[in-house]
């Protein structure tokens, strides 16, 4: 029962959302809450809350009704493109998470290794996470076409991998770095005393002491990949993903409402299956997090 | 400290700038590299290139800027205030932290620019408040999660002298509470500023008003008018810079000011 | 002396050190840490270091362990360079901190130096096992460190500073952060296994009864800069039984550290 009770109330938290939905479409007013409105001008002053109406919010189990309906009678329901959606920017933002966890992981490990170059390439890392970098996703589309067309097959996906890496590999650059810093001098100096070199050093000590640090940095990075495989799919107009399947899908929102809600879901799945898998690794990696008792 | 390592101590601060500097001109040498040889319609253009779309295009770009900074700094604002409101009311009642903690994990890890189109159906799709909305979504994370973790910091042997002080409750949380949670509201404002320049722009990506940097940079990179994308994703990394670097400005004179 | 014996006075001394100084920080404001160290430690010999906080009796271990340089002056450890004598494993070493890599097990802990070193496999677990029985955790293998005491973590690290087999143990105040009782148990128990393995031992401490209890000779040292200023036979031979503690003899011998400590001149009778 103990165990069972934050999922029970985070069951309650998302149960939450849903009726806070449901209880605002219900009382809110129809036109929602617009401030500053010229009276009789349609379209003026600042809309704060949303319009209640169907169209605009469609009800809850709506968006779940459609998801098992098809497009049109022999398509199959909706769930089914969703989840084939779903494989492909997966797959994306898996590719990318790994050129990211490598790139971020190849830094780490100089900066580690030589002070100057952290001196050198730590604040170009850090200004390139302030900086959206995200938004050379559309010349990055160029660049890969370009390439193609030089003979060079660059299919699309590997420009949203591109894109996806870029987002990953901050996280996992600060993180590797801090856990690859994180040893006591005394652990180190042990080592040391063994006569051990820079490899044993860092594959008995290192990395090992660095699982820590990288977990949540590989959570960060997991869910970053997600959100840059989805947006470079919008950007560079790949389709067959999920980003261009809530594009299209909104285009038809005023025929079809809880339409676009699918593929939505679908995002909201990939996200937590990506932050799942690194809490799964997590897991697997739990004797790497134990602290040590205080002797 | 043998001999070199003394020395070496005394070029230690020099060497802290010029690195970076060093590794500055070698990305842009590296740029200037790339870019060379190519026409007006490059991919890459070179610096100056991009210098004088900035200069011969600058109410344009600037108009793009202004509108996705605003976006930003509305949607700052809305998760700022949202983020510290509902910690502080997780800090207090334990079963709403309970309820909202996978919420806040699973917005946290989830492509919330997704959310977007949605957004711009809810409240037209002329309307900038979808993409303020996004930002400001992506910006109550970690204010959120960075101010709850604060408010729970102070150390039971400090909330014991406190105690053992018979303070009030206000002046514990004036006193302890408060000062000791200030630096987490502080990093995660910091945060919250970059994740809200990046959704805000990133928003424009998925429909709505067709102006803003975002929308800018597809449209010219699309185009083949690469010069002016690239001196719009120049303001981009502008705003951002700017956006982290005074947050962290504030951070820094803040923290500074409280005495504990 | 316990290896005062013909083929030990003939050996090669474990730790011989000459002159050595050490200072940190830059020319203009460098803080001498060690001054004019001459040393010599006979192969089987426990000696001590003791004095009070920053009198560089740490870090004249951490020379004899290549862990940092002399600023002048020569260190041998069985007539090798300490750099030779590191990478050749000549001495075991062991911190105030248990320093266990809190991911491995007991066994594994102790079995760590072998496996940098290459040993099989099989070698490695029947020397960790016989190491565990040694410092009485044979039942405590597979567990993780934070399972077990500070005392437990400190005796792994000492089987740990063994595995090697060294003829050299470097110990830095590796009973500080022990209880008082603990720490008594465990000194008996260390005379014990460095009787067993017959190797020479630095031993830094803070503690007089501890240094009298476990030596053939205690060396004094003072701060700023560090320096030795006097050494203290305590003959009690090679078997310690803990009725010692007890006995006036003993007494005798930790008034004489306390006063060669604090500076009071005191007859020395066997000043060598």
């Amino acid at each position: 029962m103990r165990r069972a009770l934050p999922w029970i109330l985070g069951a309650l938290g998302v149960v939450a959302v849903a009726a806070l939905w449901e209880l605002y479409k219900w009382l809110g007013p129809a036109d929602g809450v617009v401030l500053g409105a010229t009276a009789g001008q349609a379209g003026s002053g600042f809309r704060i809350l949303p319009r209640t109406g169907d169209l605009n919010m469609p009800h809850v189990w709506d968006m779940f009704e459609r998801l098992a309906a098809g497009n049109g009678p022999g398509t199959p329901p909706l769930w089914l493109s969703v989840l084939a959606a779903m494989g492909v920017t997966l797959g994306c933002a898996a590719l990318g998470l790994a050129l990211g966890l490598v790139v971020g992981f190849a830094l780490a490990l100089l900066m580690q290794r030589s002070r100057i170059v952290e001196w050198g390439v730590l604040p170009w890392v850090i200004v390139s996470q302030t900086v959206p970098l995200i938004a050379f996703a559309p010349i990055i589309a160029r660049i890969g076409s370009q390439i193609d067309r030089g003979g060079f097959p660059w299919p699309g996906w590997l420009s949203v991998a591109v894109i996806a890496s870029y987002l990953a590999f901050f996280p996992v650059a600060v993180g590797a770095l801090r856990g690859l810093r994180s040893p006591d001098a005394i652990h180190v100096d042990l080592l040391r005393s063994y006569g051990a070199g820079y490899g044993q050093t860092l594959r008995k000590l290192r990395l090992p002491a660095s699982v820590p640090y990288l977990l949540p940095a590989l959570r960060l990075a997991a869910a970053s990949a997600v959100v840059g495989a989805v947006v470079a799919e919008v950007s560079i107009g790949m389709p067959g993903g999920l980003g261009r399947m809530i594009i299209q899908f909104a285009q038809s929102a005023s025929a079809d409402p809880a339409l676009p809600y699918g593929p939505v879901f679908g995002a909201v799945v990939v996200g937590l299956l990506a932050a799942g898998s690194v809490a799964l690794l997590g897991l697997v990696l739990r004797n790497y997090r134990r602290g040590e008792a205080v002797a | 400290m043998t001999l070199q390592q003394a020395e070496r101590g005394t070029g230690t601060a020099a060497l802290r700038i010029v690195a970076p500097v060093v590794v500055g001109v070698l990305l842009v040498a590296l740029w200037w590299l790339l870019s060379a040889n190519q026409g007006r319609t490059a991919l890459i253009p070179t610096p100056p290139m991009v210098w004088t779309e900035l200069v011969e295009r600058g109410d344009v770009v600037l108009k793009a800027t202004w509108i996705t900074a605003f976006n930003a700094l509305v949607g700052l604002g809305i998760g700022t205030v949202l983020g510290i409101a509902l910690a502080g009311l997780a800090a207090w009642l334990r079963v709403l932290d309970w309820m909202a903690a996978p919420v806040v994990a699973a917005i946290a890890v989830v492509p919330i620019v997704a959310l977007t189109p949605i957004f711009n159906t809810m409240f037209g799709a002329s309307s900038q408040y979808g993409r303020q909305l996004i930002a400001g979504i992506a910006a109550f994370v970690p204010v959120f999660i960075n101010v709850l973790r604060g408010l729970r910091q102070a150390r039971p042997v400090q909330r014991d002298l406190f105690a053992a002080l018979a303070a009030s409750g206000g002046q514990t949380f004036r006193r302890l509470t408060l000062p000791t949670a200030l630096p987490y509201l502080f990093t995660g404002l910091t945060m919250a500023s970059s994740l809200a320049v990046i959704s805000a722009l990133v928003a424009e990506y998925f429909g709505g008003p067709s102006n803003g940097l975002g929308t800018a940079i597809a449209t010219y990179a699309k185009s083949g008018k690469t010069a002016l994308a690239w001196a719009h994703v120049a303001a981009a990394i502008a705003v951002g810079l700017v956006f982290f670097l005074v947050t962290a400005l504030i951070e820094r004179i803040v923290t500074r000011r409280i005495p504990i | 002396m316990r290896f005062e014996t013909k083929e030990a006075l003939a050996a090669v001394p474990a730790v011989r050190a000459v002159g050595v100084e050490k200072t940190f920080g830059k020319r203009a404001k460098a803080v001498g840490a060690l001054s004019g160290i001459d040393l010599e430690i006979a192969a089987g010999e426990f000696v001590s270091l003791i004095g009070p906080s920053g009198c560089g009796k740490s870090t004249l271990m951490r020379l004899l362990a290549d862990l940092d340089q002399p600023t002048a002056g020569t260190v041998e450890i069985y007539g090798r360079t300490p750099r030779q004598a590191r990478l050749g494993q000549e001495y075991g070493i062991a911190f105030q901190q248990a320093g266990l890599l809190p991911w491995r097990t007991v066994v594994q802990n102790i079995a760590l130096p072998l496996e940098l070193h290459g040993v099989s496999y099989a070698e490695r677990a029947e020397r960790a096992q016989r190491l565990a029985e040694m410092v009485g955790l044979a039942d405590f293998m597979d567990r993780p460190p934070d399972q077990l005491s500070g005392g437990m973590q400190q005796r792994v690290a000492i089987a740990r500073a063994l595995a090697e087999q060294p003829r050299l143990l470097l110990m830095d105040e590796p009973f500080g952060a022990l209880d008082e009782m603990t720490r008594e148990r465990m000194q008996g128990e260390l005379a014990r296994i460095v009787g067993q393995s017959g190797a020479a031992v630095v031993f830094v401490t803070h503690s007089i009864p501890e240094a009298v209890f476990l030596s053939d000779r205690v060396v004094v040292m003072s701060p700023r800069p560090g320096r030795i200023t006097a050494v203290v036979d305590t003959p009690f031979g090679r078997d310690r039984p803990e009725t010692l503690r007890e006995e006036p003899a003993f007494f005798a011998k930790v008034t004489e550290v306390r006063e060669a400590l604090h500076g009071v001149p005191v007859e020395r009778a066997n000043e060598r």
